[in-house]
């Protein structure tokens, strides 16, 4: 166990791309950190490093207090978890997880004792003498998990180690990792492009975009406080809605009609001179039933219903916006990574909000939306930065 | 509907028929002839009249067989093991690593499986005179390794990039070194590949006729190939066609025998499991 320390680490390749742009992270022994990104983000390049598997072109990498830069794999004393399980198709179970200590030439006894002590607790002890062909893929994925934590290494590296799963068992797996994790409190670094996954797995979370960390944080804090556009947009599902808007005295003019700020909106705004034009950002929850609100602040909007999806706890409804959807270079990558480019929706903005499940909202009717200004971001659309954000 | 099929099938049945019978005629002769005695050989009978063992215990009985047939074994044997030791690892790092001058050695060893054996048969006569390697077995493993080498490359290579780098990776990071990911994890899995090639290679040793005739002149490197050629009746009058079609029967056996074990060895599949699937 160790902590894992990145200053400035860089990986260009020989073409001269950079995949990976100075990233500075400070990883916490026991602490379990996840990398979250669109793909080529460069968060499995990250981690291949950290592995050894990939040299570092610039920056230092200290696992444990000791720079380990020039270090191969097997110094480094790290496991890792592959996306495809890289289980070895020629080798049992048993074989397959007891690989790595059999390289450190560990004794017979010692072996056999520690791959059924790994086997008991991922539940495996029964498939021991099975070839990986002849498990299941969550079987597999535990063999995978149970290979990595024979050796008690200082870490563990995986690669979207749950991709591979129907959805049903990676929810499964995701908590049996997260309870491992716990238990063993080995630091982990953990990729992947899943934001629900890294929501409810890290302790803290590093969003990356195009080589560079865009924020660190413990979910609460990515969630209620994004730094910029990019992780505003990628944190939360459904994702945040954003309209373009003009600031005029205090008051937001967007397609949903004027919008008030509150004062600490207002302040930080005015000191860090905010454009006239600028992106608000409001998560689904930001609206309410405005007949079912229990407090009476915040403007009142009128919309009307386009969709409405009833989930029993909550009710979502999507309304649109008049005007063109916003544009920016961070939401169109967003777009393109999860495919929304590919859904045909129309030139309007759509908003999705999320309502009590008591609401009386029907489709086609209109209905009265309460906005909680106290939750809304604003953004340069320049920049892209959160000029609400209370520190950047 | 059911007539057609019919018609269809005989049509196929009769095809097939008669591509297996061209093909096997000359081998089916060959055998014919073997079993002849001295007597009925040439009574034009495809089916012997009186069948008789006499010619496969000529040729056992001289020195002249049996020496070269333990030439073309050690010969084949000895190339065929140090080819595909070679072409592993060549192969894998044509499949796997990059390094300045990959291209290069490609297309070289693509260019000597291409090259006609023939135009290089009188330098290395005359090399090998010198050197004093003519007529030694290592005067034929040499060129066998080197001409069957490009072909143990591509086939190996070809096997080498359907393993998935993961597993290596894998195995660095369970603490294995290069050495040590090559030899527990790759070559296992490689084995059918090896097998492959192992008996391509031998194949193409066993059957070479050009250097065997031309780098040898004594008994004691001639393989079988070349031998059969040097091979005389029991008596000046006789003719050594039985004889010969018996050592064609006979180099020709482990071949079948080969193929029917390195079928075998072909497990479809070995891969299956290492990654989703």
């Amino acid at each position: 166990m160790a902590e894992i320390v990145l200053e400035k680490v860089t990986k260009r390749y020989p073409d001269g791309s950079l995949a990976v742009r100075d990233v500075d992270l400070d990883i916490a022994d026991g602490e379990f950190v996840i990398l979250v990104g669109p793909s080529g983000c460069g968060k499995s390049t990250t981690l291949n490093m950290i592995a050894g598997l990939e040299d570092i072109t610039e920056g230092t990498l200290r696992i444990g207090g000791r720079v380990v830069n020039d270090l191969a794999p097997k110094e480094r004393d790290v496991a890792m978890v592959f996306q495809s399980y890289a289980l070895y198709p020629h080798m049992s179970v048993r074989e397959n997880m007891g690989f790595p200590l059999r390289l450190a030439k560990v004794d017979k006894a010692t072996v056999d004792s520690k791959v059924e002590e790994a086997a008991r607790v991922l539940d495996l002890s029964e498939f021991l003498d099975r070839k990986p062909a002849n498990l299941s893929g969550g079987q597999r994925q535990r063999v995978a998990m149970g290979r990595a934590i024979v050796r008690d290494p200082k870490a563990f590296l995986m690669d979207e180690p749950l991709s591979n799963l129907d959805a049903k068992l990676r929810v499964q797996m995701r908590t049996q990792i997260s309870r491992l994790q716990r238990r063993l409190g080995t630091t982990t670094v953990y990729v992947t492009h899943d934001q629900t996954e890294a929501m409810t797995l890290g302790d803290r979370v590093v969003v990356m975009r195009q080589g560079l960390v865009q924020q660190v944080g413990t979910p609460a804090e990515l969630y209620g406080m994004p730094r910029n556009l990019f992780v505003a947009g990628f944190i939360g599902s459904p994702a945040m809605n954003f309209l373009n808007a003009s600031l005029s005295a205090g008051n937001l003019r967007t397609p949903l009609g004027d919008l008030p700020l509150d004062d600490g909106a207002r302040r930080a705004l005015e000191q860090r001179k905010a454009p006239r034009e600028v992106i608000l950002g409001l998560r689904p929850e930001a609206f309410e039933d405005a007949s079912l609100a229990r407090d009476t602040g915040g403007p009142v909007i009128t919309a009307t219903v386009d969709v409405l999806e009833s989930l029993g706890s909550d009710a979502y409804v999507y309304f649109s916006a008049e005007g063109g959807p916003v544009t920016s270079a961070e939401l169109e990558e967003l777009a393109m990574d999860s495919g929304l480019r590919d859904t045909g929706a129309g030139t309007d903005q759509q908003i999705v909000a999320r309502l009590d499940a008591a609401t009386r909202a029907r489709e086609g009717a209109p209905v009265e939306l309460r906005v909680d200004m106290g939750k809304a971001h604003v953004f340069d659309p320049s920049t892209g930065s959160n000029l609400t954000h209370p520190e950047s | 509907m059911a007539a057609a099929g019919k018609t269809h099938a005989t049509r196929w049945g009769v095809v097939n028929v008669v591509v297996v019978l061209y093909a096997l005629f000359p081998v089916w002769w060959i055998a014919a002839l073997s079993f002849k005695d001295p007597g009925t050989l040439t009574d034009g009978n495809y089916i012997p009249r009186d069948w008789t063992l006499e010619n496969y215990r000529g040729i056992f009985q001289t020195s002249e067989f049996t020496r070269a047939l333990i030439n073309s074994i050690g010969i084949a044997l000895i190339a065929t093991v140090i080819a595909v030791i070679l072409g592993t690892m060549a192969a894998y790092a044509v499949a796997r690593l990059r390094f300045p001058g990959k291209q290069v050695l490609i297309g070289m060893s693509l260019l000597i499986a291409m090259f006609p054996p023939i135009s290089l048969v009188s330098p290395l006569f005359n090399i090998e005179r010198i050197i004093g390697i003519f007529d030694t077995w290592p005067g034929l493993i040499i060129p066998y390794m080197t001409f069957s080498l490009p072909l143990a490359i591509y086939t190996l290579s070809a096997f080498f990039r359907e393993i998935p780098w993961d597993l290596e990776k894998a195995a660095k990071v369970d603490g294995a070194s290069p050495a040590q990911a090559f030899r527990l994890v790759i070559v296992p899995l490689a084995a059918p590949g090896v097998f492959t090639t192992a008996i391509l290679v031998f194949i193409f040793c066993w059957n070479d006729f050009l250097f065997a005739i031309s780098l040898t002149s004594t008994e004691s490197a001639r393989t079988v190939p070349a031998a059969i050629a040097f091979f005389t009746g029991s008596s000046q009058f006789q003719q050594p066609t039985g004889s010969i079609a018996a050592a064609a029967v006979v180099i020709t056996v482990p071949i079948i025998i080969f193929v029917l074990l390195f079928q075998r060895r072909i497990v479809a599949g070995l891969t299956s499991g290492a990654v989703k699937g």
